[in-house]
């Protein structure tokens, strides 16, 4: 087990390096770089902008040495724990990124939890019911999930909250949280605000795991170690849970690593829609007004959640499963 | 479970009054599939006795396998046993049996559980595969133990680790903690023989236990299972494709095809006197030793057909070297007696 966690750990910090380089690259594809953006959107204002003054605010910003000295220049930065300087905000990256970091990760969370409490249930029942009544209406509700985008079902949601409840489900925190510093009552608040951002962003999630639970537990029903266990006597709940369950989770296992950046990155219209302070709509901006390292953080932040969140699930899967430890 | 308990359980399974341990009358096991029912068993009749092996004996697809887990009531979906009787001879205190239906106990519940596994064990065709992959032998060998009685975590260790060791697997008390994967086949259905006996059944029914395994590794389980077999007076029915296991292993044989037993006579008299053209075409088709070279192995015509293209009147009737135009395809033959505890189901015998 030590042998694979080491070996596990070194593809990871492999796999973080080359994201950071992809990212840098990705940030330079676009023609020209943030003074460009900058200068454009000053011209459309009607302010002149010298050629002198371009080079003197590339200059300020580093944007004129090569990529790879800039990309050196950066890495040395993120090594101190210096994620450079937001050009668009005007303060350090890390600033800008914090909160909304938090708030993403928690939303990130939830919604992770959320999918797994549902869809494995769901996937369950509808796989050892095959073709019951029950069976065809979680795979309905589960195609209807899978096929409605997010900001309709995001806009929908907001509607009727509001139209029943009266509840304002834009953004994270109620007025009177917004700004505050952290105590019970924003916890309160904040997890209140979560529920319909968690449910807009698990359904599909949620609707594909509960097909891929069912498949799963399909496949291991018909194995020869389910009529071993049925024929020792045990109950049926009992042995499906214990022997087929623990078998089809594997995947399930790995999936939720693929599933949590795309619920940090894939989130960005939905956050934009719900008006939530992630990272998503930060993300956005930056990459609209070139704003290169506050863009390059968030990158890499996602590239470094994913490689992490493969990591834990390498872990548990090799937990779960001793012939994963085996290779 | 110590030595002297096994030996009390041992006196008592050989208590027989000439009543059958188990009795299987008019067996129907039909599968509702999509495109139509298959009639995998269709009114399959034998007994097993106290102490004997019954041979099931048949190509592959007759409804052997299907006929052993309709005792169990685990056939598989969409399979469903719509007609017959298994009546099981329980034992409620020493010398006292109660006969009942097994058809008639909730599969599910408590009664039939409690059989299931604990009285009546089952071992299985691919034993690599029919052990759960992520759990330990000892998980899974304790879970059966503890299912059929009332021992601790540590009891049931011990009694593992006993029968592990009783059935020839080295260092068991290292094993017990192993995952299957590192069990050869034959190890592991060693084990699989442990957990099927470690709850003391009076009958393990055996579906093709050796099939999957090399020849060597073949005449060291059957050996075992014998060994075994003569420890604990078991009742064994054991199910086969392979006429030469049966010789070896078999009191009694009842040669099936196509969901019904054709004929069932004890094992000398069906090597020696075989009634049934399909008996008899079986036997011709055993590699002999003293074949010529390159000469074309004797086999029967045809394949079996389709269940659900089941042949009218004898459904062996389009493969038979015997056939009788007018009778075999027009009426069903009903398994009648041919010779003194000889039965077979053909229009070739008087009374069939």
């Amino acid at each position: 087990m030590l042998g694979y966690l080491i070996r596990r750990i070194t593809y990871g910090i492999v796999t973080i390096f080359a994201v950071s380089v992809l990212s840098f690259l990705i940030i330079q594809l676009p023609p020209g770089d943030y003074v460009t953006s900058y200068i454009a959107a000053l011209e459309a204002q009607g302010d002149d902008v010298s050629a002198e003054e371009a080079e003197t605010l590339r200059a300020y910003f580093g944007l004129g040495q090569p990529p790879y000295v800039q990309y050196g220049k950066w890495m040395y930065q993120i090594a101190q724990g210096n994620l450079g300087l937001s050009f668009q905000y005007r303060v350090p990256v890390t600033e800008v990124i914090g909160e909304r970091m938090l708030l993403t990760i928690i939303l990130a969370l939830g919604s992770v939890v959320f999918v797994w409490i549902t869809a494995i249930p769901i996937g369950i029942f509808s796989a050892v019911r095959q073709y019951s009544i029950q069976d065809y209406i979680a795979t309905t509700l589960g195609f209807i999930g899978l096929a409605v985008p997010d900001f309709l079902l995001a806009l929908v949601m907001m509607y009727l909250a509001w139209d029943w409840w009266g509840f304002s489900i834009g953004g994270l925190f109620s007025q009177e949280y917004a700004a505050a510093p952290w105590s019970l009552g924003r916890v309160v608040d904040l997890l209140q605000h979560m529920i319909i951002p968690i449910i807009v962003l698990g359904t599909a999630g949620t609707a594909s795991l509960i097909r891929i639970t069912r498949a799963n537990l399909l496949d291991e029903l018909r194995k020869p170690y389910v009529v071993t266990a049925r024929a020792k006597g045990m109950t049926e709940w009992q042995l499906i849970l214990k022997y087929p369950v623990r078998l089809a989770l594997n995947p399930v296992i790995s999936l939720t690593a693929y599933i949590f950046p795309f619920l940090v990155s894939g989130s960005i219209i939905v956050s934009v829609v719900l008006s939530l302070p992630t990272l998503g709509p930060v993300l956005l901006r930056s990459l609209l007004s070139q704003d290169m390292f506050l863009a390059g953080a968030i990158i890499l932040l996602i590239g470094v959640m994913t490689v992490v969140g493969t990591l834990l699930s390498d872990i548990l899967l090799g937990l779960v499963d001793p012939r994963v430890r085996l290779e | 479970m110590s030595q002297s308990t096994r030996s009390e359980a041992v006196a008592s399974h050989k208590i027989d009054n000439g009543a059958p341990l188990l009795e299987v009358k008019n067996l129907h096991t039909h599968f509702f599939t999509g495109e139509g029912v298959v009639l995998a068993v269709d009114g399959a009749n034998f007994e097993v006795h106290a102490g004997k092996t019954l041979g099931l004996v048949g190509e592959s697809g007759c409804g052997k396998s299907v006929a052993a887990k309709s005792i169990l009531q685990i056939v598989d979906k969409p399979g469903r046993v719509v007609d017959g009787e298994i009546i099981y001879s329980s034992q409620v205190s020493a010398g006292q049996e109660v006969r009942r239906d097994l058809l008639r106990l909730d599969a599910g519940g408590a009664e039939m559980r409690a059989i299931r596994g604990g009285e009546i064990s089952m071992i299985f065709q691919e034993p690599m595969s029919s052990f759960s992959p992520v759990h330990t032998v000892g998980n899974q060998l304790t879970e059966a133990i503890q299912l059929h009685t009332e021992m601790s975590d540590k009891e049931a260790n011990e009694t593992a680790i006993q029968w592990l060791s009783h059935v020839g697997i080295p260092n068991p008390t290292q094993r017990l903690n192993e995952f299957p994967y590192r069990l050869s086949g034959g190890q592991c259905q060693r084990a699989m023989i442990a957990m099927a006996l470690s709850t003391n059944p009076r009958i393990l029914i055996a579906d093709e236990p050796t099939t999957a395994l090399d020849v060597t590794t073949q005449a060291q389980i059957l050996n075992l299972l014998q060994r075994l077999q003569a420890e604990t007076g078991m009742a064994m029915i054991f199910i086969t494709h392979d006429l030469g296991v049966i010789a070896e292993v078999a009191d009694e044989v009842a040669v099936m095809y196509l969901g019904r037993i054709v004929e069932k006579a004890p094992v000398k008299e069906i090597f020696r006197n075989p009634k049934h053209p399909y008996t008899k075409a079986l036997l011709t088709s055993i590699p002999r030793i003293d074949a010529q070279p390159r000469e074309r192995l004797p086999s029967i015509k045809g394949s079996i057909p389709h269940p659900q293209n089941r042949p009218s009147g004898c459904p062996f009737h389009p493969r038979c070297p015997a056939f009788i135009a007018g009778t075999c395809d027009v009426k069903e033959p009903q398994l009648a007696a041919v010779g003194e505890n000889h039965q077979a189901s053909c229009f070739l015998y008087p009374g069939c």
